[in-house]
């Protein structure tokens, strides 16, 4: 299955909990402190990248606050190599 | 151009049309049906917008649109149309969108009748929407004046991004008299504040919402200062045989061209009276009228209208409490003749600037003061 | 020697359209008039219309939509979007115009310029919000509200002897010839979000083929004046207003019938 991530704007969230509930993965939790609006925003937690990108959340969000990527695995799994001697 | 043979519904709509009205939108009502019927033609054969709408709440909240979208936007009606139309008035003046509006009013209240009436004088100049403001009203007392005015109303329109008024009557509107109409304008472009898809500018917004006090108070600020502008700026009104006049009738559009002729027939008889007609009742000539009550000449002022006398208020704030102010008034859409004028005013002259109780309450004068 | 590991690349699959500008909303936490505004800004966005585009907004919850959209944008008088419209289409046929328009402000003191601005076929779009109660004013009784609702206006429960029945707008305005588009989406939940995003893009694609009027009627939320938590309220659309409200297409051009069965097939 597919993975992915999601970066939700804390300051827009107002902590509605929709996307919450849309989540089939459930990697979406409240937070435990307040944004500057006074709203619990939404958390991704997803400790084991159980996260698929399927952008279920980011569908139902009122307000635009998440924003979605999915991983692309990288072309045959070989490590790129990158850098200078030292 | 030379004078032709005009109507005056059809002379005010094709002076809009010349003036480079874009687009027209209107609801039948008598006695300016002929205004929208010539637009129904002119319009589209010019390829610019015409509409009849299902109401005129529609018809004003379109033009909204029109002139929020950058056209030379107008409509007309009559008495219960505008009173229909107030809301929609009182979002384009809170946000500052050009609009021109000709009510040829009709007797009321209600249904009342279609024959020529002033009782709109109120609804125009002191309550044309909720809110601290008031419109341009343009009074023209025959057809020449109409079309010029109408001209100018599109223009004081523009410049002040405010509502004009162009206020006439049936008599006006049916009345045919040659005059001569203005060169076809081209349409002006686009104002940069309309709304016409934001390219690539930043967004252009129209809109009457403050919602913060502090913020409404700050627009009502400038608005009441572009109305303190025009009130210096834009004053209009004929001053007839007024040098060495000791009485004065005071009355506009259709009620001050039979005052005009009133006047004429005393001055035959050596009698000195003139005419002092407001041409914009809004800003109403109030320092003007007040000067001539202030040169210690005039034994009294007749106020004429068809109406109950709701100019009246105005003249008497403008003239104070030295020298008198009678009125003589006609109502439920009966159109005063001259006669009954110069007799009103000869009484006065008579009565050494008090009228008899005869005139004060003859059935036919109504009785103020 | 320092080698250095390149993350697996990722590509972004959902972002914030770029037709809704930056601005905080003062809409309730959960309200789906958020979800509408991110849906037709999607849409202006992916049919590359942002630039083109002139909003109506009305007088309701959403009367500052026209600072939330990132296009030129008018506030009419209540009721009166889609006269304000025409007038502005009328000056601009070649521009996008769309209403955003409530059901007290649509469906009672503005159903007579909706009506009519359908029958003209006006080539407009109504982005309709069915949330079945006036919400800026604190929770009355709208035209739409649910037998037996109760509002702070029929404390006991709409009557519909005294008060009738919730009026249909998708069903009416699909009977009027002008009217190119009509349906009716819900909000409730992911699924349904992306069908009235798919609606809303097809009332768009009406427009720009010049077919007439297009209307797409959804049903929403009003956690606040229901009293009951966003998520509930989903579920009260769900439970509640969907057996009054069927979704549906009530009138689709032919044109683009054939085109969507054809894809289908
Ligand atoms: C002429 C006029 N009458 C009444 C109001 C008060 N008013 C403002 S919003 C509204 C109802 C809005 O309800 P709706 O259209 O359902 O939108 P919602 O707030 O539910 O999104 C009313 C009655 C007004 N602004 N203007
Ligand atoms: S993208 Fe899908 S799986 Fe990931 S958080 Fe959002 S809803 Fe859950
Ligand atoms: S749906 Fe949006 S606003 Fe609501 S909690 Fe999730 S991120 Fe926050
Ligand atoms: S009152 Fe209702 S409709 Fe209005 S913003 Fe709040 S939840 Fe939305």
């Amino acid at each position: 299955m597919a993975t992915g991530r999601i970066v939700i704007d804390v300051e827009r969230c107002k902590g509605c909990e929709l996307c919450l509930e849309a989540c089939p993965q459930h990697v979406i939790e409240m937070g435990n402190f307040f944004n500057g609006k006074g709203y619990r925003p939404a958390m991704l937690v997803d400790p084991r990248h159980e996260c698929t990108g399927c952008a279920l959340c980011a569908v139902v969000c009122p307000d635009g606050c998440i924003t979605v990527y999915r991983d692309v695995p990288a072309p045959k799994a070989q490590p790129v190599l990158k850098g200078v001697p030292a | 151009m030379s004078k032709e043979l005009l109507k005056g519904n059809i002379a005010i709509a094709e002076a809009a049309v010349r003036a480079g009205c874009e687009a027209y939108f209107g609801y039948p009502i008598t006695p300016q049906t002929e205004l929208l019927e010539h637009m129904s033609s002119r319009m589209l054969e010019l390829g610019r917008v015409f509409l009849q709408s299902e109401s005129e709440v529609a018809a004003i909240n379109m033009v909204y649109g029109a002139a929020s979208a950058g056209a030379r936007a107008m409509t007309s009606s009559s008495s219960p149309g505008i009173s229909l139309m107030q809301e929609g008035l009182s979002y384009i003046v809170g946000s500052e969108v050009p609009a021109v509006i000709v009510d040829v009013v009709r007797g009321g209240p209600g249904l009342g009748n279609i024959q020529p009436s002033q009782g709109d004088y109120n609804q125009l100049v002191k309550s044309a929407g909720h809110g601290d403001y008031h419109p341009i009203v343009l009074a023209p007392a025959n057809i020449q004046e109409a079309i010029d005015l109408t001209v100018l109303a599109f223009d004081l329109a523009d410049v002040y991004r405010t509502l004009v008024f162009v206020v006439a009557d049936g008599t006006l509107g049916q009345m045919m008299e040659p005059a001569e109409l203005p060169p076809m304008r081209a349409l002006r472009p686009r104002p940069e504040w309309a709304l016409t898809g934001k390219g690539e500018r930043p967004q252009n917004i129209i809109s009457s919402i403050y919602l913060s006090a502090d913020l409404l108070e700050a627009f009502n600020q400038k608005l009441q200062a572009k109305l303190a502008l025009i009130a210096q700026r834009e004053v209009r009104y004929e001053a007839y045989q007024l040098e060495d006049a000791e009485y004065v009738v005071v009355a506009f559009g259709t009620v001050g061209r039979i005052a005009k002729t009133a006047v004429q027939n005393l001055r035959r008889q050596g009698i000195a009276v003139g005419l002092f007609r407001p041409i914009t009742l809004w800003p109403f000539p109030e320092k003007q009228l007040s000067e001539l009550a202030d040169s210690g000449r005039i034994k009294a002022f007749l106020v004429t209208e068809m109406n109950a006398g709701q100019m009246l208020q105005d003249v008497r704030l403008a003239v104070g409490r030295d020298v008198p102010v009678h009125f003589y008034g006609r109502m439920g859409g009966v159109v005063p003749m001259p006669e009954e004028i110069e007799t009103a005013l000869a009484e006065l002259v008579n009565g050494n600037g008090r009228l008899p109780k005869t005139i004060l309450e003859g059935k036919n004068g109504h009785p103020t003061r | 020697m320092v080698t250095q590991l390149v993350e697996p690349t990722e590509k972004l699959v959902y972002q914030r359209p770029d037709s809704l500008a930056e601005l905080y909303t003062h809409y309730c936490p959960g309200c789906t008039h958020g979800t509408a505004h991110r849906l037709v800004a999607e849409v202006l966005d992916e049919l590359r219309l942002q630039n083109d585009t002139i909003l109506v907004a009305s007088v309701g919850c959403s009367v500052f939509s026209y600072k939330y959209f990132d296009v030129d944008a008018a506030e009419a008088a209540h009721g009166r979007a889609c006269a304000m419209a025409t007038g502005i289409k009328r000056v601009h046929p070649d521009k996008i115009v769309f209403t955003y328009q409530g059901d007290g402000d649509l469906a009672s003191i503005g159903l007579a310029e909706t009506m009519h601005a359908a029958i003209r076929g006006e080539n407009i779009t109504v982005i309709f919000i069915n949330n079945a109660i006036y919400g800026m004013t604190g929770g009355q009784m709208a035209p739409t509200t649910l037998p037996g609702q109760e509002t702070t206006s029929s404390p006991f429960g709409r009557d519909v002897r005294l008060t009738g029945n919730p009026i249909h707008v998708a069903e009416l305005l699909a009977a009027i010839p002008g009217t190119a588009y009509s349906v009716r989406r819900s909000m409730h939940d992911a699924r349904h979000v992306l069908q009235a995003k798919k609606a809303i893009q097809t009332a768009f694609t009406v427009q720009q083929q010049g077919l007439g009027f297009s209307i797409v009627e959804l049903l929403s939320s009003c956690p606040t004046n229901w009293k009951m938590t966003p998520n509930e309220a989903l579920s009260w659309v769900r439970d509640n207003m969907l057996p009054v409200y069927p979704l549906g297409d009530y009138k689709v051009p032919e044109s683009l019938q054939s085109t969507k069965r054809g894809k289908r097939d």
